[in-house]
């Protein structure tokens, strides 16, 4: 079949997880991406709320991110002069089932590629799922200490709200801990992205 | 729309956890196409099977529900992780928020999970899945339906969908099922019936294909030596 004739299909519509998610997704744990006696390891941790500000505990939270090197484990991602961390797969889960916290423990990725020869400044991309959630929400997780790269990230400098904006941002807790609440609605709500076509 | 709103009030669940503000446009970079690869997790031999699961065999009618994981160009998505879950035959969900007083099924998980072929090809065998009641609204049932995760290739692919059965009468109250409001797309949540698949004496075949995200183009430029 040449290129041409490929016929585009259409998509299959999202759902909800519902509130049973945790019976097929949450079976292993999957929440630490290193061992926490790795000598990088940072932990995030977090709750995720709903709009009247009570924790979701029937929600699940997935990050994906590249390695300390800036490169992500994927066979797209083909620089190769990028060292991968053994063992460090940069995908992450953990369910909200305990008073709406989740938490990683994981390694602090580099800086990444952005459009049009931009670089993006160390962060996570995040997906959201729960029951009232007919399809995921995607945030991402950028950090506090990294105030320089985060100025010239092109992504962070596409929002004008500066509160918004600051919702992005995980704050360091001291030693290698950072926290990062998740907002569904209402006051002080994460910013939340639409993936480009 | 094809795809559900965030906000779908008859759903009463999305009314608290709906965003408000708009949504930011994120420019397509390497850290949406690319996405999890599952060599490091394999599923367990009987994974794919929740028949087997347990000493003995659940109650209830056994399917066998399997299909192909394509890309929007019609490419199949090889070796992608598949993740179900599903209430009992009576419509119970082994879970302790389940009050529903539907019988647990002793010999029923209701968890199941397997890779993708070359083909793009998945294959479970099951239980028949029950409706159950939740009280979303007035005598609201949940017409029968499995849960499914599914990575493809990347971060940007990742969908979680249910598929549902074909002539079942309780789509038309299912405020879930009907959050996506093009009728098309509804039915490409609704698995088909295939008698090829079907197991003489043993178990009802039907089919349910699914579509991700596509083949996505190289999203920055890198200089070549």
């Amino acid at each position: 079949m040449t290129e041409e004739k490929v016929q585009k299909l259409r998509l299959t519509p999202s759902q909800t997880v519902g509130p049973y998610l945790s019976l097929g997704l949450l079976r292993e744990d999957w929440s630490e991406l290193v061992s926490p006696d790795h000598p990088q390891a940072i932990r995030i941790e977090g709750t995720l709320y709903d709009g009247a500000g009570d924790p979701v505990t029937d929600g699940l939270v997935e990050i994906w991110q590249a390695a300390p090197s800036g490169r992500y484990d994927h066979p797209t991602d083909d620089r190769e002069e990028l060292p991968l961390e053994e063992g460090f797969h940069g995908f992450g889960r953990s369910g909200t089932v305990e008073e709406g916290r989740f938490s990683f423990v994981t390694l602090k990725p580099g800086p990444v590629p952005g459009p049009e020869g931009t670089t993006q400044a160390p962060h996570i991309m995040v997906a959201v799922f729960a029951r009232g959630l007919l399809k995921q929400l995607i945030t991402r997780i950028y950090f506090e200490d990294e105030a320089e790269a985060n100025a010239g990230d092109p992504v962070l400098r596409s929002i004008a709200d500066e509160r918004m904006r600051n919702t992005l941002i995980a704050r360091k807790e001291g030693g290698n801990r950072y926290r990062f609440d998740i907002r569904l609605q209402g006051e002080g709500q994460t910013a939340f992205f639409k993936l480009s076509e | 729309m094809e795809q559900p709103p965030y906000l779908y009030p008859d759903y009463v669940g999305t009314r608290l956890r709906a965003p408000k503000e708009p949504l930011i446009i994120l420019p397509k970079t390497l850290s949406d196409v690319t996405g999890p690869v599952y060599g490091h997790h394999r599923p367990g031999e009987l994974d794919n099977d929740l028949t087997r699961q347990h000493e003995g065999e659940p109650q209830g009618q056994k399917i066998i529900v399997h299909g192909r994981v394509l890309d929007g160009d019609g490419r199949p998505v090889r070796n992608t992780l598949v993740e179900i879950w599903q209430a009992n035959a009576a419509g119970r969900y082994r879970h302790k928020v389940d009050q529903h007083p539907a019988p647990i099924d002793p010999n029923f998980s209701g968890a199941g999970r397997t890779l993708t072929d070359d083909d793009g090809y998945y294959r479970f065998v099951t239980i028949k899945p029950g409706a159950y009641p939740w009280q979303n609204h007035y005598n609201a049932w949940r017409p029968a339906h499995i849960h499914f995760s599914l990575f493809g290739r990347a971060f940007r692919s990742r969908l979680v969908t249910q598929m549902y059965f074909p002539g079942d009468p309780l789509f038309y109250q299912d405020p879930i099922f009907n959050s996506v409001r093009d009728e098309k797309a509804r039915e490409r949540m609704i698995s088909t019936f295939d008698l090829d698949a079907t197991i003489p004496e043993e178990a009802l075949g039907f089919r349910f294909d699914i579509v991700l995200e596509g083949r996505y183009a190289t999203p920055f430029e890198r200089p070549h030596a």
